[in-house]
């Protein structure tokens, strides 16, 4: 290849929309007539409705329809489940409940909407949500993992014996046996808390059902808008492609803009169709905190078996899970879990029960890890404990234990978020790993520095903690690419892009096959109308499962674009160079044709296009992966605590 | 519901509009004027990136009504510079990698150019404190510093 672009330092393709205000973001669609949703959303966690008094908010002067869960009649359905407990994990129990567009009989968690109001302003809908009279019963809470499993606790779903959400059992060896050899076994419980993703956006959803053309058109701040729009078609029983799904800039995603079908998206398509007008809602901060969903909240019951010079026998760990109210996402977050809690060690025995557990919490889905660093947490936390009690050097306990580089691809044993072996395909974590102390002077500090700042009477420490993280799983993404006439290149692919810089990064991989610039390259991401096969933007996953289809799909151009050079310029396919968007002969270069030219030539409008042959320079590919990459890094951090304040500072 | 008879300056045009007493000047920036440049993160002053520049002065607009604005000029992310011809700050900010997915950016450019006007030398310190009411969550902060220290070296020279 005459020049690369992958990996060149270059300035982002979006930046200038971006910077300038000009970028379209969901709350930036105006459409003449549109109408504004609020919701009315409950106040409790847990509370039976008795009474949902509308009257007063229907006869405010603006507002058009007030939807209770009564009204939706026949149409009312809980949202689909995303993601199905994994098949391949035996004996798993499952219990799914989803979340409904409105609450019917109980409220299950604060912020669910229990009535929406449709209105000529957004000002009008929000006075006339808060004209809404509900009578609840408040019942007890349940928010304690550990109390919830009690027999006396209340229950979340009044159908379910017990808040038992899921339960799966993985191992792998005999940590049984090797723990009775063992000469030191360390036990632990860790609690980790909930957290929100707080993108900058707040969700957001313009709904426009067009009834003369009988298309449905949402602009939706969702991770996955192909899911979105066949499953918006299969619930209003249209055609797939009689919805348009575009999820344009995305400010900030971070997992859960993923929760495909949220009550509001499951409303808002359904009452634009009924009441045939556009309506659009955009979410509000303190929506964001109770109606997005959020993650982490876990509690791990640890055992970890060692030799006395620190090599781990095996490992077991069980767990509980927070999955909210409801648990549409499956399994992925626990499971992403036990896939790192063996972080990148090798750990021949291992045993691990996870209970998932219904709470009246705002619903649980990956936020930002996904379940990856309570994983990580736990294993270095355990490494640190257990070289202190084993009296050997925290470096040399991670040392001793990690995967070496020639044991790739490394066969984990149990199953993983993808339903199948967890397998790291590749790394070097010994070398990661000193590399990391070099950067932060780890001897330097404990030799000198450490003991320095302790007899100034200052509280320095420092970690390192190394970790893998499992990416690019399937199932698969795909991507068409198409040179104009004007020597400028169209892709688009269903991988939807909230900041990640796709429309730079998709571009270099094309700009390398075709040889054209970086800037000519326009990617259109998460338009169903532009394509409309693919699952989402998931698990780190943009660059090495839409990346490689993207690259297979201008690959295939390439060589379109050399069978007909070759053709135009009577010269071997082998001779030509793709450059500076030419095609040129390479001991000749004033011998060319340029990619515009050529692409005319492939689409004539007169003549024949050969029996076999496809008009135009464009080409469909598609990537799915067999198994996931897998990632690893090494973080190193300094810092001293103020023991009066616990503030803490990062010095490096 | 009663009117108020509204005439602002915005990005040197003057515009008069009938706007409802309590409509916010966030919302009439976006929906009535169409300039959706400024953004909503928080409508209650935390995030910082609606911020505009009221009559050259760093203000949130989601904490504005429209009507407070009458008479006085609004600077939003539109008047900052053009898709063809950046600001050196925004030129600074392509440059550095000072945004990811962009939503923030806009409060942060206004807020850094009144910044830049008033302080042309700023060190590391103030440039933190300058940017303590904005936030971002792609956590892109220690590009943002680097764009501002480029966007102040760009305008010295």
């Amino acid at each position: 290849m005459a020049q690369r672009y992958v990996g060149e330092r270059i300035k982002r393709n979006e930046d200038p929309r971006l910077l300038t205000g000009q970028a379209l973001f969901v709350d930036d669609v105006e459409i003449p007539g549109m109408l504004h949703a609020a919701f009315k959303r409950s106040d409790y966690a847990h509370a039976r409705i008795l009474s949902i008094d509308v009257s007063a908010a229907r006869e405010r002067p603006g507002v058009v329809a007030v939807f209770t869960a009564q009204d939706m009649g026949t149409d009312w359905a809980p949202g689909p489940p995303l993601v199905s407990p994994p098949p391949t994990v035996k004996d798993v129990t499952f219990h799914s409940r989803r979340q409904a567009p409105l609450v019917k009989d109980k409220v299950r968690h604060a912020g669910e909407t229990v009535a929406v109001v449709i209105a000529e302003s957004r000002y009008i809908a929000e006075d006339a949500a808060e004209d809404i009279v509900v009578e609840y019963e408040p019942l007890p809470v349940v928010s304690d993992l550990e109390a919830a499993l009690a027999p006396n606790s209340p229950r979340v779903h009044d159908d379910l014996e017990s808040n038992l959400a899921a339960h799966f059992f993985q191992k792998k060896g005999d940590y049984e046996a090797v723990k009775a050899q063992a000469d030191c076994v360390i036990r632990r419980k860790f609690y980790i808390d909930r957290g929100a993703a707080a993108a900058m956006e707040n969700r957001g959803i313009v709904a426009h059902w067009d009834e003369k053309s009988k298309q449905l058109t949402l602009w939706d701040t969702t991770q996955a808008p192909i899911p979105i729009r066949n499953g918006t078609a299969a619930r209003l029983g249209l055609s797939d492609n009689q919805v348009r799904v575009i999820a344009p800039f995305v400010g900030g995603g971070f997992g859960p803009k993923i929760m495909m079908f949220y009550p509001e998206e499951m409303l808002l398509p359904w009452a634009s169709k009924k009441l045939g007008r556009p309506i659009k809602w955009i979410e509000d901060r303190r929506e964001n905190f109770y109606a997005t969903t959020s993650e982490r909240q876990q509690v791990h019951e640890v055992e970890m078996a060692f030799a006395k010079d620190g090599r781990i026998l095996g490992m077991k760990d069980d767990f509980l899970h927070d999955t909210g109210a409801f648990d549409p996402y499956g399994l992925t977050i626990p499971l992403n879990t036990q896939s790192h809690i063996m972080g990148g060690y090798v750990i021949e025995n291992f045993s691990s029960n996870c209970t998932a557990v219904f709470t009246n919490k705002p619903i649980v889905t990956p936020v930002r890890g996904a379940g990856r660093q309570q994983g990580i947490f736990i294993i270095e936390r355990m490494l640190d404990i257990a070289a202190r009690e084993l009296g050997v050097d925290p470096l040399e306990i991670r040392r001793k234990n990690f995967i070496q580089p020639d044991a790739f691809p490394y066969h984990n044993v149990i199953i993983d978020q993808a339903f199948s072996e967890l397998i790291f395909d590749s790394g070097n974590y010994p070398a990661v790993f000193e590399k990391t102390l070099e950067m932060i002077d780890y001897e330097r500090f404990i030799k000198e520095e450490q003991p320095r700042l302790r007899a100034e009477g200052k509280h320095v420490g420092i970690a390192v903690v190394p970790f893998i993280e499992t990416t690019g799983v399937g199932p698969y993404e795909g991507a068409r690419v198409q040179i104009e006439t004007s020597g400028k290149v169209s892709v688009s692919t269903g991988y939807g892009t909230q900041g990640q810089g796709h429309l730079t990064s998709f571009a270099q991989i094309v700009s390398e096959q075709l040889g054209v610039a970086v800037s000519d390259v326009r990617i259109v991401t998460g338009d169903t109308a532009e394509f409309h096969w693919g699952t989402g933007s998931f698990a780190s996953r943009g660059i090495v499962v839409a990346g490689n289809a993207i690259h297979a799909a201008a690959h295939r151009v390439r060589n379109k674009v050399l069978k007909l050079a070759s053709k135009v310029l009577a010269t071997p396919e082998g001779e030509l160079e793709l450059e500076d968007g030419m095609v040129r002969v390479a001991d000749i270069p004033t011998k060319s044709i340029s990619l515009g030219e050529l692409a005319a030539l492939s689409n004539p409008l007169r003549g024949a296009v050969e029996p076999g042959t496809e008009p135009g320079l464009e080409a469909t590919d598609y990537y799915g992966p067999q198994f996931g990459t897998t990632a690893s890094g090494c973080h190193a951090m300094i810092l001293e605590v103020d023991p009066e304040t616990m503030m803490v500072k990062i010095k490096r | 519901m009663n009117s108020f008879n509204l005439s602002v300056t915005v990005n040197g045009a003057l515009y008069e509009r009938e706007v409802e007493p309590r409509l916010l000047l966030s919302d009439f920036l976006r929906h009535d004027l169409g300039l959706t440049g400024t953004h909503v993160g928080c409508e209650h002053g935390v995030c910082g990136a609606c911020t505009i520049l009221f009559d050259g002065e760093p203000a949130r607009s989601c904490l504005m009504f429209a009507a407070m604005a009458h008479g006085h000029e609004v600077t939003t992310i539109e008047g900052l510079g053009s898709i063809d011809q950046l600001s050196p700050l925004q030129e600074a900010f392509r440059e550095a990698h000072g945004l990811q997915c962009g939503f923030c950016t806009p409060g942060f450019l206004t807020t850094l150019t009144a910044f830049l006007k008033e302080n042309p030398n700023p060190s590391e310190e103030e440039i933190r404190e300058a940017l303590s009411g904005n936030l971002c969550r792609c956590t892109g902060y220690q590009h943002i510093m680097d764009a501002v220290k480029l966007a102040a070296e760009k305008m010295n020279n």
